[in-house]
């Protein structure tokens, strides 16, 4: 009796302690975050992936930083400038200690980019932004970056690379992932990974930059947008991003639940096949004949445009989560054009655009796209088809996932040539220079200069290529980003692309936390205040 | 079968699509395709994975860069925690309501059983699980939305059923896993049951006065048990193999939202790898059941040893 009596108290005793425990840490300052997805490693150098690089941002500095609207700001080089038509200097910041106590000096930023360019196994490197490019140092806190041509936006490549010790430039990616290596000399520590279930961080009290509010984040990957909802207003967790459209009236209805929004510029384009070479099998005449892409005409372009109704898309399909769009930007991003607005429905004129083209009888077409991969992808091109069927464009669907589709997309048609004749994809700028969608859907495609990968429908003009290549040989910035947007209003007036909407971000929180937002629809942790 | 998955899944699209950045240079995506063998013809490739595989190396996973095998054993004890626990609950739950339905075919409580099993059989367990959210976590805020809560040690091995925190997050998953087992255990209960109970040495217990306890408990039970245990041993490898949609919904860090992601993203070796592990799981399981019936079932014995 004794005995069974004790382990009851024993019993008692002990799950107290664990619930006392946990509620004691409740006291210091914590926040418990809730993300749609988990970086796929702890390495800064291992991906170049949103996610991966978001995070490493909380736990690692650039030499460049970007603000919410991937403008550049000062980070572990404190001021940079051009000394000549192909040198950069930069000044690093003195006094900078990594998260182990190591000071930061130019030796630390010559063996990251040594080791961020080669990280074995990595399935997406950051090469991109370091081959080409002469690292000198000039003494402990200047650095020199040059290339053989020109370059304007080395300070750009320059914010995607997180500065590591040189002490782990032999480190491997597994040493980041456990935390022998992961040093940073950002706004938080890395504490700990359990792959799947949380990741761990804790305050960097030695922070150079504005210190962040929270002692420890505790960062859930759920996947599942309605779990994401539901842990939120159980209070399981403080904050989430990516709130599914079907919950937010509910959560911004509801008392203690804060929602934010914004409009990014992660956006949504329809591509038209422009040339005829290769022939491709997706349009056909009313008696089922493959003809020649009526595309090639711009007045069936813009008639396809014209007939998009993307108010209807963004209020019925995107419950308002949308912005219709009419350029890559969005408003206040860089590279946008206030004298580009996104076509209202206009049925009626599309029709008309028709006839001037000679296709008043219509023709057959199918159109493609991604299923699963962009929010309701498979309920807008159902609604584009019914619109474009509306002018006489008989249209059918066909979707795929997105492992699928992207290789058909990209060469999935004779000679390895893109297949499709109308394919919906998705578009967001990650490194915040305003030449990068141009120089990868609207400059004619010269695979050997880097020119034109994304460029699937053959679309080809010299003044806008000349705009492009002068924009990106100029050591001016400004000057060049006057260039880039000639050169959006030529291709986007001719229907280069045709932009859907931009999606808006949002996130949640408990009352009392407040969210930084911008153009980005990635979740930067320091911004939680 | 590990031809039939390797060139199945090398017919879907391809990963460097999936792994590169677009914004990279050309270079870069002829780097990922050498390095990770794409640019083999897929027999080749094949050939190198099964001498990798005759040394216990199934291939390093595209997305992570670590050997698949490895990253599977790392997230199995989270799959076999929720697996075993939604087993325990199935037998638990199940076993004694299948003989109650089966003794008493006609009551009032049979009814609601058998109508309820059908609801456990029918009710999908995306659906389920989010109803359990909405109910035990947001409006009586009972239990934790999602996650594997704190783990603890003991003799050494690591699982969230050794702290309380971990019973409270295990809970919510393992019956929605188990549910649709549960019902399963009934319905074999009881079919098991009924034809037992019709057999002539049960009459004879009866004839003899035996308390209807001590024949359900020493009559009934074992003779019930083989179906039951045949089946349900093959249905723990489809908890395990299927955890899938419910780990998904309470982010549960196991075996089931790795296989998913890897899936999407066309990470080849760990759904090979996953496969392989899991025809293998399949294998035993129904190894360790032939063992079972020595024990369960007297006559498997005797006839071994009378030879």
């Amino acid at each position: 009796m004794n005995k069974s009596f004790l382990k009851v108290v024993t019993f008692v005793v002990a799950i107290s302690s664990v619930i006392g425990f946990s509620s004691s840490s409740v006291l210091s300052d914590d926040l418990k975050v809730a993300l749609a997805a988990e970086p796929t490693s702890m390495d800064p150098h291992y991906q170049n992936l949103t996610i991966n690089n978001s995070f490493a941002t909380q736990v690692y500095n650039a030499l460049v930083l970007q603000d919410v609207n991937q403008k550049l700001l000062p980070g572990l080089a404190k001021s940079w400038k051009p000394i000549d038509e192909l040198t950069w200097e930069f000044k690093l910041r003195p006094g900078v200690k990594f998260h182990n106590g190591a000071a930061f000096t130019s030796e630390d930023v010559t063996a990251t980019m040594k080791r961020a360019a080669n990280v074995p196994n990595s399935p997406s490197s950051f090469a991109t932004f370091i081959k080409g490019k002469k690292f000198e140092i000039v003494d402990d806190l200047t650095i020199r970056i040059s290339t053989k041509k020109p370059n304007p936006f080395i300070p750009n490549d320059m914010s995607r690379i997180a500065i590591i010790d040189s002490a782990f430039v032999n480190s491997t990616t597994e040493d980041f992932n456990t935390g022998v290596a992961s040093f940073g000399t950002g706004p938080f520590k890395f504490s700990k990974w359990l792959p799947g279930d949380l990741i761990e961080i804790k305050r960097n009290n030695a922070y150079w930059g504005d210190k962040v509010k929270w002692d420890n984040i505790i960062i859930r990957p759920i996947k599942d947008g309605t779990t994401r909802t539901a842990a939120l207003i159980s209070g399981d967790v403080d904050f989430i991003e990516r709130v599914p459209p079907s919950d937010l009236p509910n959560l911004e209805k509801r008392k203690g639940i804060s929602v934010f929004k914004s409009v990014s510029n992660r956006s949504l384009y329809l591509t038209l096949h422009m040339t005829d070479n290769p022939r491709r099998p997706y349009t056909m005449d009313n008696n089922d004949k493959p003809i020649a892409s009526p595309f090639q005409d711009v007045r069936m372009r813009k008639a396809v445009s014209l007939a998009i109704n993307r108010q209807a898309i963004s209020d019925r399909i995107m419950d308002g989560l949308s912005s219709p769009a009419g350029q890559f930007s969005p408003k206040g991003y860089i590279g946008y054009s206030p004298n580009l607005k996104p076509d209202v429905y206009n049925p009626k004129r599309a029709k008309e655009l028709m006839a001037e083209a000679g296709y008043s009888d219509g023709f057959k077409l199918t159109i493609h796209g991604p299923a699963g991969r962009y929010t309701n992808d498979t309920r807008i091109l159902e609604a584009i088809a019914q619109m474009l069927s509306s002018i006489g464009i008989q249209t059918s669907v066909e979707t795929m996932p997105a492992s699928v589709f992207f290789k058909r997309f990209a060469r999935g048609g004779a000679n390895k040539t893109p297949e499709f004749t109308v394919a919906m994809s998705g578009y967001a700028n990650g490194s915040g220079e305003p030449s990068h969608p141009l120089r990868i859907f609207i400059h004619t495609k010269q695979k050997k200069r880097g020119y034109g990968p994304g460029n699937r429908n053959g679309y080809s003009n010299a003044e806008v290529d000349k705009l492009i290549e002068d924009g990106r040989a100029s050591m001016d910035v400004s000057k060049g980003e006057k260039k880039f947007i000639k050169a959006t209003e030529i291709a986007m007036r001719e229907y280069a692309l045709l932009p859907i909407h931009h999606v808006v971000a949002t996130w949640a929180a408990r009352e009392g936390i407040t969210y930084e937002q911008g153009a980005l629809d990635s979740t930067f942790l320091h911004f939680i205040r | 079968m590990s031809l039939i998955v390797f060139f199945m899944i090398n017919f879907v699209g391809d990963p460097v699509d999936m792994l590169v950045n677009p914004e990279s240079l050309p270079e870069e995506i002829e780097r990922v395709r050498k390095d990770f063998g794409l640019d083999q013809p897929a027999h080749i490739q094949y050939w190198k994975f099964l001498q990798g595989a005759m040394n216990g190396n199934l291939g390093n996973s595209f997305i992570f860069g670590r050997p698949a095998l490895a990253l599977i054993v790392e997230r199995f004890p989270a799959t076999l925690e929720l697996a075993t626990c939604a087993l325990i609950i199935a037998i638990i739950v199940g076993l004694p309501l299948g003989i109650f339905a089966g003794l008493k075919p006609n009551s009032f409580g049979t009814r609601i059983i058998m109508s309820s099993s059908v609801l456990g059989i029918s009710i999908p367990t995306f659906w389920l699980g989010l109803m359990m959210i909405i109910v035990f976590s947001v409006i009586l805020g009972w239990l934790p939305v999602s996650g594997r809560g704190e783990i603890g040690s003991f003799l050494g091995i690591q699982s969230s059923l050794f702290t309380y925190d971990g019973l409270l997050h295990l809970i919510m998953p393992a019956t929605n896993l188990a549910l649709f087992k549960i019902a399963m255990v009934i319905r074999l209960a009881r079919a098991g049951t009924e034809e037992v109970m019709s057999f002539d040495f049960i009459k004879f217990a009866r004839a003899r006065g035996l308390p209807s306890k001590r024949i359900v408990r020493f009559h009934l039970l074992p003779n019930i048990l083989i179906p039951i245990v045949t089946v349900l041993a093959i249905e723990f490898g489809t908890l395990i193999a299927f955890a899938t949609v419910t780990e998904t919904i309470f982010a549960w860090p196991g075996l089931g939202k790795l296989v998913i992601d890897a899936i999407i993203n066309l990470d080849r070796p760990i759904v090979v790898a996953y496969l392989m592990f899991v025809v293998t799981l399949f294998l035993i399981l129904n190894l360790i059941v032939d063992i079972m019936y020595a024990f369960l079932d007297p006559r498997v014995r005797v006839k071994g040893e009378d030879q």
